[in-house]
Formats: C-alpha cells, sequence, structure tokens
C-alpha cells in the first residue's frame, strides 16, 4: 500500500473515532431537551406523560404545579440519593441539596453512585446524574457540615432564601442524615425559621445490641431497604405538596414482617427548644381560629425501617 | 460504662451550669467561661497526678478548638494533635472530637479521623445536658478512646514513636 492511500485510510479512522467520541460525551443523542410547560399528551417523547395521568384520573388536581416547588434534602447518602431521584424524575422544580461526604466505592452496595463517580462530593455526583435525567430541574448544592456555626447560618440562610425565586423560602426540608447531631441541627433550623419539615431514617432494631453497628456501618443498608424508605419518604412529599391522599406523621416499615405501622407522636409542651414551644403556640391558635381540618404549619414526620 | 478511674477523674471536675450554645451570644461567653475553668482544673489535676496529658485552646469565638494529647506506652511519649468545631446544637450534642494523623488507621474513626465514641457516651452526654462540657468530653471521650486504641496502633504497627 501506497502512503497516500495509507494516509487517507488514517484519516477517515480518525474522522470515525472523532464522531464515535462526541456520542459517547453525551453531545447530541441521549440528553433531552428542556420542556417548559408539562404537558399531559401520551406520546412516547414527552417525559411527563404517566405523571400527568394522575391529573386525567382526578388523583391530583394539578400535577404540573410540582414544577413551581423547591424542596431540600439534606444528606445525600442512601436514602437521601434516591429520594432526590425520585424528585428529579417527578419534575420537581428546584433541588437543594446538602452533604458533606465523598463517593466511595463502599457506598455503591445500595444505588445510586456509580463506580467511576468514587473521589467526587456526593452532591456533585447527584447534581451531575441528576441534570441528564431531566434538565428541567434546577440545582443547587452545598458541600459542606451544616452542624458548624458558619454552615448552620448559610444552611438556615438558604432555606430562608432559595426558592426558585430566589429570596422565597423552601417549600419543604428532608432530612435523610444519618446522625443524631445533624437531626437536631436540622430541627433547630426548622423550629426557628418555621420551616415545615420532614424526616426519615433506617435503624435496626429489636437485636442485640452488641450487633449493632455504628453510624455509617449501619446493619440495614440495603439497596431494598433505601428505596423502600425513599419512596415512602417522597411519596408523603407528593402528597403533602400537591395537596391528595393522606400524610402520616408516622409511616414505619417492618422489614423482617413487613408490617407498615402508622401513629401520631404529640410535641413536648415542655421542650428546651424554646422555637419548638413558641411553634406549638402557633400551632394551637391557628388551629383554634379554624375549627375545620387545617393544613398543619410544623408537620415532623418520620419514615423508618425496622428489621426486625 | 466508665470504670472506677474514670468515674474518680470525672467527679472531681467542675459542673457547667450555663445551657447555651455558640450561636447564643452573651450567654456563650458565660459558658465558655465555665468551660475554661473547668478545662483548666481538669489539668490542674491531672498535673497533680503526674498525668498531665493534653492541651487545649480555641479561636477568639470559642467555636473552633484545637490541641495536642499525649499517650505514654512502654515509657514512649507518643503525641497527636487533635481537633474540633463546636456543633451549633451544642451543649446537646457533643462535639466530635478529631485526630487528622490517625485517619484511616483505625476502624474506630469516621471520616477526617473524627473519633468513633462508645456506645455509651451519648446516652451518658445527653443524660447530663448541660453539665457536662469539654472537660467532660476529654475524661470520658478522648481520654479512654487512646487508652484502647493507640497500644493497638503501636502493636500493629500503624504508628511509630517519632524517634524511630
Amino acid at each position: 500500500m501506497d502512503s497516500a492511500s495509507l494516509m487517507e485510510e488514517l484519516q477517515l479512522r480518525v474522522r470515525e473515532l472523532e464522531e464515535a467520541l462526541a456520542r459517547e460525551q453525551g453531545g447530541g443523542q441521549g440528553q433531552r431537551a428542556r420542556i417548559k410547560l408539562m404537558s399531559p399528551e401520551v406520546t412516547d417523547s414527552n417525559p411527563y406523560s404517566r405523571l400527568m395521568a394522575l391529573k386525567r384520573m382526578g388523583i391530583v388536581k394539578h400535577y404540573e404545579k410540582i414544577c413551581t416547588f423547591t424542596v431540600a434534602v439534606v444528606g445525600v447518602g442512601g436514602v437521601g440519593s434516591v429520594t432526590a431521584e425520585m424528585l428529579t424524575r417527578c419534575g420537581i422544580g428546584k433541588l437543594l441539596l446538602f452533604d458533606y461526604d465523598k463517593v466511595e466505592l463502599v457506598n455503591v452496595n445500595r444505588l445510586f453512585f456509580q463506580p467511576h463517580q468514587a473521589g467526587l462530593s456526593k452532591v456533585q455526583a447527584v447534581e451531575h446524574t441528576l441534570r441528564n435525567i431531566n434538565p428541567d430541574v434546577q440545582f443547587e448544592v452545598h458541600n459542606y457540615n451544616i452542624t458548624t456555626v458558619d454552615n448552620f447560618q448559610h444552611f438556615m440562610d438558604r432555606i430562608s432564601y432559595g426558592g426558585l425565586e430566589e429570596g422565597k423560602p423552601v417549600d419543604l426540608v428532608l432530612s435523610c442524615v444519618d446522625n443524631f447531631e445533624a437531626r437536631m441541627a436540622i430541627n433547630t433550623a426548622c423550629n426557628e425559621l418555621g420551616q415545615t419539615w420532614m424526616e426519615s431514617g433506617v435503624i435496626a432494631a429489636n437485636i442485640d445490641e452488641k450487633t449493632l453497628k455504628r453510624k455509617g456501618v449501619c446493619a440495614t443498608s440495603l439497596p431494598t431497604t433505601m428505596r423502600l424508605v425513599a419512596g415512602i419518604l417522597v411519596q408523603s412529599v407528593l402528597k403533602f405538596l400537591l395537596n391528595f391522599g393522606t400524610v402520616s406523621y408516622h409511616l414505619g416499615y417492618s422489614a423482617m414482617q413487613d408490617f407498615f405501622p402508622t401513629m401520631a407522636m404529640k410535641p413536648n409542651p415542655q421542650c428546651n427548644d424554646k422555637n419548638c414551644r413558641k411553634q406549638q403556640e402557633e400551632y394551637k391558635e391557628k388551629k383554634a381560629a379554624q375549627p375545620k381540618q387545617v393544613v398543619v404549619e410544623q408537620e415532623e414526620e418520620i419514615v423508618h425501617e425496622d428489621n426486625g | 460504662m466508665a470504670d472506677e478511674a474514670t468515674r474518680r477523674v470525672v467527679a472531681e471536675l467542675p459542673l457547667l451550669k450555663t445551657n447555651a450554645g455558640p450561636r447564643d451570644r452573651e450567654l456563650w461567653v458565660q459558658r465558655l467561661k465555665e468551660e475554661y475553668q473547668a478545662l483548666i482544673k481538669y489539668v490542674e489535676n491531672n498535673k497533680n497526678a503526674d498525668n498531665d496529658w493534653f492541651r487545649l485552646e480555641s479561636n477568639k469565638e470559642g467555636t473552633r478548638w484545637f490541641g495536642k494529647c499525649w499517650y505514654i506506652h512502654d515509657l514512649l511519649k507518643y503525641e497527636f494533635a487533635l481537633e474540633f468545631d463546636i456543633p451549633v446544637t451544642y451543649p446537646s450534642t457533643a462535639p466530635e472530637i478529631a485526630i487528622p494523623e490517625l485517619d484511616g488507621k483505625t476502624a474506630k474513626m469516621y471520616r477526617g479521623g473524627k473519633i468513633c465514641l462508645t456506645d455509651h457516651f451519648k446516652p451518658l452526654w445527653a443524660r447530663n445536658v448541660p453539665k457536662f462540657g469539654l472537660a467532660h468530653l476529654m475524661a470520658l471521650g478522648l481520654g479512654p478512646w487512646l487508652a484502647v486504641e493507640i497500644p493497638d496502633l503501636i502493636a500493629k504497627g500503624l504508628i511509630e514513636h517519632k524517634e524511630k
């Protein structure tokens, strides 16, 4: 073969490889365009057609309102990352994500994160994956620990002003953390701001204490339990935001026996937190002013998964 | 439960009175004073018992603390730098002490070198809010952790004395 035709062959091959690379990097194919209005049209290319069916079936009055809401997810580990994914697929307006941790291979046993993301901060990994799934959702991520004094103030500011329209508060805060300190911090912030929030978690209960592992090494960290709890949580979020169905004060799932207990927990009138007592007062006044069933101002929900 | 020796040490520590966290302005200043008083007393007691094992200081606001601790094993003195932040929900929640240079060397540690305390520490702390303070955290938290972990790490060859 002479050098001219060899050159031509190589140039052709380079062009082929460049095109293949462009496709791999998701330039054109594999990414969908942004959609301005949610349409109920049942076509294969409408990513919202199945969700809008809720409206057609009369279950949800205005499903499309989902894109006007902002939800803050604190903790994007096993439960939080999947929660964020579900909300993204549902077409939520904006997600704020908070987590100080990095992705590690040990996390990959329970969904969402992929091995090639090891080393990235969790919030970065989640944002990247979810932006590709639904480019209509707005994201704001913060890779810090909310329990320090400096970060806590910033956290409270973002809850207060980080809504879809900057300056407005978020609509809901979801606690998907794995430790008491962070839960207390979220609780403190929401009591002070009068912010509605929902708690979620997984615990191993009714087993020999000596086998109980500590935070970060939880025995209930299966992809199944995480997704179940996230599913229950997001279901409650949808019912709360879109005003349909009943939102339980507490919904649990006992994995070993397949049992879903619900119950209501009352606030402690002698709570140490003066903001909590203030919220209780305001709730009482509000309830007294309206004799019929009202929307709860301060609602706390726990979605627990009990192993045995 | 803490052993007899630890219990005796803790019994000598002054209990704190002000229930204030780092966001409580003037009350926090008062709490900080009490923290320093308790720490000074604890270090004094330690010196008298020939067991001076740590130093601690803080930034101006009292929200970031750092220092060092020592552990004597086989007549050799091992020194470690330590640090921690005061969480916003202090004193309801105890701070998490970190020894960055030991990060990754033991399973009893979280990311960034935060030491993992026993299952008994947090309930014990919770039962004594707000009377326990940083001195108690050192005596009931870091002290026992070092006593268990350092000999183990030395035996495994994961830490070497600086003079070696």
